[in-house]
């Protein structure tokens, strides 16, 4: 196991290597200024924009930028925003908490909705309770997460006037006031991350239950004499839930990205909404470093769920 | 780029379908009533005697659709930087709407009459107010200024302000509260540094070690750009880049009444279209914006809203096409564009005419624009130069295909099978170039049909704003190049004296190969008496002569069809019914006069 580890890692080198360039060209062959903004204003006109264009070693070729960038980020720096003029870093930093506790709230969130829906759907299949499920499961994950925020910034926040649709991010919670407030603009994004997520999650739950439900080892188990809570519950859901694990996992590096629909909409300050912002402004040190550290975060979860493959399934075995 | 485009264009149609199906559910408000723009703050008469005071208010709530990213203006990529480091930095003196200066920090505008501008233009002196202190205590003096001189011109500080300063020759300081600033030749635009949106002044003492590359990259000068210490009547207390920026109120702020409010948050993100319902309907924030949003929405919120009202305020703005002069068929090669290729019928005054003929500008300005804009036959709508809808527009360039197609024929341009006209072998056909953006792509179209009905073919293209109108030079897609026969955008001059903004269409000044693409005129029009115009304005100092010859500037790029001006465009802010004291000025800041903002309940 251990080996297989190493050996993993080491092959992620050359994988994390060859995403990175393949980025830094895109975007440099891309077309693109960060102070494009200024085009239609006179009293900043193309000899300045292209002054500081120079300054900032845009104008160099893409393959000498490439190695500036890769030769300061093995010495650790991660360059600085043109926007912001702070080092990448710090604006990641800023914007994690914001995306981990919504995008990580509503994951969570559906994880746990998931798993107890898709059981009973398909220890019941095409029950009434079924096919509500399914109903709403398929709503879920057909409505794109643009359309559902908005229908519901139109109900609940213009019609009924119950939740605000501006994430106010200044809030500090401190008191059980602005802890409800916090709540309150909390609901609307995590409801419609979760109702697409768990949309997923709770058709694999239940594909892969009604795989496994027929088995021989169920009927074993049953004939034992065992009781159908144990049945379902230590055999069932145990092996049905090999494949949703690995799903699950590979999904983790998504929240890091965030949601840059979800954030746009509801104008959290997460990560998605840096990275889309970013990238129309051509602000490249702040993309290659979300894309970038995504890239690493999703070999990470890769070999994880490899990983985790082996211990959930004794029949899997790495050498 | 392309996927925001898209996402933009699906968000759209989400909202669309979103108020069909919840309108619908519900019981649908009934035809939208016309909407009638607010002027800006008419206090009614019991609210006369209401006088605010320091700290009198809470919070003041601000959003922009574009978040701000970095406080120090010299620094900025946007104006949304310009304006949200308003409230803390501030210029020597500011422009209100009617073009005049406003001192701020000095004690008076010199003047020719007062002695401060030298009779022979060389020189210009400021006379700094004597108790002026910054956020943090310290006086405020004459070294600040030239400090701000000598922090912007180095070009590895990548300051966006240096134009400003072009043509200074030297600032001396001969004590701490004058400023004179010397010019390299006598200079009539004397009040161009230090003043309005682009000369604000920083502090020595803040940013004395962040001259240069350390600008951006010593960790000392980064936090400094993010937390600038001010004149201004507000200072930051949190700041996230590209999110939210909360201030709260100066103390040493020089007038004792001022400002109202004890913090401000100015927000940014999302889109235009939510930000309009936010002052105008749901009351989330007090300020909105650039309400860049389709007529028919932007009227029927503000008609429903309740909650706010439209605040439109003139700018030199117009949306105008530009012909290209030269030749851009790819097949050309390296002489695609450039001088010596001549457009194979764009250079014919005849079809350059009928093409404007075609145009229903009224159309436009009302169908697509509604409040945000208005049809203009010239670039100089706005006053001092021309009043009212009947001086800018009127019967001026009234739309006549019947004429336009009479021109035609009469310079022998004679339709074909396919109904396209052509002379000699050449085809009206014209590739026809704007940025994306719904509004641009529904003129597109408009403009299309009527052209297709005189017999030019017209091929529609648009690229992302990031790259329409980008500069760099391996960019084919950008105004610079325009590799297209007509393109279509908005500018206008950032000042009252409009010269050097016309004077940029210069026939020296073609974009070319040689200048990598980058000179302003990218018509590459040749016109000698323009040339000669511009050069006797770059002269004068008689600022009567310099309003005629704005106007003969304007006249001959409408009467040559170099550029076909189709609507003026006035910004579009949004404030909640409650606040008062604003009073916007296109040529400053739309942030400019915040310590003077208050709210009535």
């Amino acid at each position: 196991m251990g080996l297989f580890i190493l050996r993993r890692l080491i092959i992620s080198v050359p994988t994390l290597l060859g995403i990175s360039l393949v980025i830094y060209m895109v975007l440099a062959l891309a077309p693109g200024d960060p102070l494009a903004q200024f085009a239609a204003d006179p009293s900043v006109p193309v000899e300045v924009r292209e002054n500081i264009r120079q300054a900032l070693g845009l104008n160099d070729p893409w393959y000498i930028r490439y190695f500036k960038w890769l030769s300061a980020l093995l010495r650790g720096d991660w360059g600085f925003s043109f926007a912001s003029r702070v080092p990448v870093l710090d604006l990641i930093g800023q914007r994690l908490p914001q995306t981990l506790q919504v995008l990580g709230l509503a994951y969570l969130l559906s994880i746990c909705l998931a798993i107890p829906i898709g059981v009973l759907s398909a220890l019941r299949p095409y029950s009434l309770f079924d096919n509500i499920a399914t109903t709403f499961a398929f709503i879920g994950f057909s409505l794109p997460t643009f359309f559902t925020g908005l229908v519901l910034i139109l109900i609940f926040s213009v019609n009924l006037r119950w939740l605000p649709f501006i994430y106010d991010s200044t809030l500090t919670v401190n008191s059980w006031e602005t802890f409800i407030r916090q709540i309150r603009q909390m609901i609307m994004p995590i409801t419609v991350l979760a109702l697409f997520q768990t949309g997923t999650l709770t058709r694999f739950v239940r594909a892969s239950m009604l795989d496994n439900l027929p088995a021989d080892y169920v009927r074993t188990a049953r004939s034992k004499g065992l009781n159908e809570r144990a049945v379902v519950l230590r055999h069932v859901l145990r092996n049905s839930l090999i494949p949703v694990v690995t799903l699950i996992a590979l999904g983790v590096p998504t929240i890091f990205t965030g949601a840059i629909v979800t954030e746009q909409i509801f104008r959290i300050n997460g990560i998605g909404e840096l990275l889309i912002r970013s990238i129309q402004n051509s602000d490249t040190p702040v993309i290659m470093a979300i894309t970038f550290i995504f890239a690493v975060l999703v070999v990470i979860a890769n070999l994880l769920a490899d990983v985790i493959y082996g211990l959930l399934d004794p029949r899997i075995r790495y050498s | 780029m392309h996927r925001n485009a898209m996402r933009r264009t699906f968000a759209r149609l989400g909202w669309l379908l979103a108020a069909v199906l919840v309108l619908a559910a519900c019981g649908a408000p009934t035809a939208p009533a016309p909407a009638a723009p607010a002027q800006p703050a008419a206090p009614a008469e019991a609210e006369a005697e209401f006088v605010p005071t320091r700290g009198g208010g809470d919070l003041l709530r601000i959003l922009y659709w574009q978040a701000p990213t970095i406080l120090n203006t010299h620094l900025a990529v946007g104006t949304k930087d310009f304006d949200a480091s308003r409230l803390i930095l501030e210029p020597l003196a500011a422009i209100d709407a009617d073009g005049n200066l406003v001192p701020l920090l000095v004690e008076e505008i010199p003047t020719l009459e007062n002695g401060g501008v030298a009779e022979d233009l060389s020189s210009i002196t400021w006379k700094l107010r004597r108790d002026i202190k910054w956020s943090d205590g310290t006086d405020f003096t004459a070294a600040d200024v030239v400090f701000t001189y000598e922090y912007c011109i180095n070009p590895a500080t990548t300051c966006v302000n240096t134009a400003t300063f072009q043509g200074i020759a030297s600032i001396e300081t001969p004590d701490d509260y004058t400023v004179k600033i010397i010019w390299e030749n006598p200079n009539a635009n004397y009040y161009k540094a230090f003043t309005s949106t682009n000369g604000r002044i920083l502090q020595k003492a803040q940013f004395a070690d962040c001259i240069g590359e350390a600008a951006s990259t010593a960790e000392a000068c980064q936090a400094a750009n993010l937390a600038p210490i001010g004149t201004g009547p507000y200072k930051v207390v949190e700041f996230k880049p590209g999110d939210v920026v909360l201030y709260e109120i100066n103390e040493f702020y020089r007038d004792p009444d001022k400002p109202f409010f004890k913090q401000v948050q100015f927000k940014g993100g999302g889109d235009a279209p939510s930000a309009a319902r936010a002052v105008l309907q749901t009351g989330d924030t007090d300020w909105a914006w650039n309400l860049q949003v389709e007529a028919s929405v932007l009227t029927q919120l503000a008609a429903q809203g309740g909650a706010g009202q439209l605040v439109i305020y003139n700018v030199a703005n117009v949306e105008r096409l530009l012909i290209n002069f030269t030749n851009p068929d790819p097949a050309l090669g390296d002489e695609r564009a450039q001088l010596s290729q001549p457009h194979p019928f764009l250079t014919d005054h005849a079809v350059r005419k009928a093409l404007a003929l075609a145009i229903d500008r009224a159309a436009i300005a009302e169908q697509l624009y509604g409040p945000a804009g208005s049809p203009t036959c010239y670039l100089l709508w706005y006053p001092p130069f021309r009043s009212g809808i009947d001086e800018y527009f009127g019967d001026d360039c009234p739309q006549d295909i019947a004429e336009a197609n009479r021109i035609l024929d009469e310079a022998g341009w004679v339709r074909g099978a396919d109904g396209v006209r052509a002379k000699d072998g050449v085809r009206l056909s014209v590739l026809f170039q704007t940025s994306t953006n719904t509004l641009r792509q529904k003129t597109q179209e408009l403009i299309k049909q009527w052209w297709e009905e005189i017999g030019v073919e017209t091929e529609l293209k648009n690229v992302d704003a990031g790259v329409f109108f980008g500069s760099d030079a391996g960019n084919p897609d950008n105004i610079g190049h325009f590799f297209a026969d007509i393109q279509m955008y908005t500018t206008g001059a950032a000042e009252l004296n409009p010269i050097s903004h016309l004077c940029q269409y210069t026939s020296d000044q073609a974009s070319q190969r040689e200048n990598e693409w980058r000179s302003p005129n990218n018509m590459r029009w040749q016109n000698p008496e323009f040339d000669a115009l511009c050069e006797e304005a770059l002269q004068t100092t008689d600022t009567n002569r310099i309003f005629e010859i704005a106007m003969a500037l304007d006249g001959l790029i409408v009467s040559d069809y170099a550029m076909i001006p189709l609507v003026g465009r006035p910004r579009v802010a949004g404030a909640s019914l409650q606040l008062r004291g604003y009073s916007p000025s296109g040529w400053d800041s739309e942030m400019w006069d915040v310590a003077n903002w208050y709210k009535v309940d």
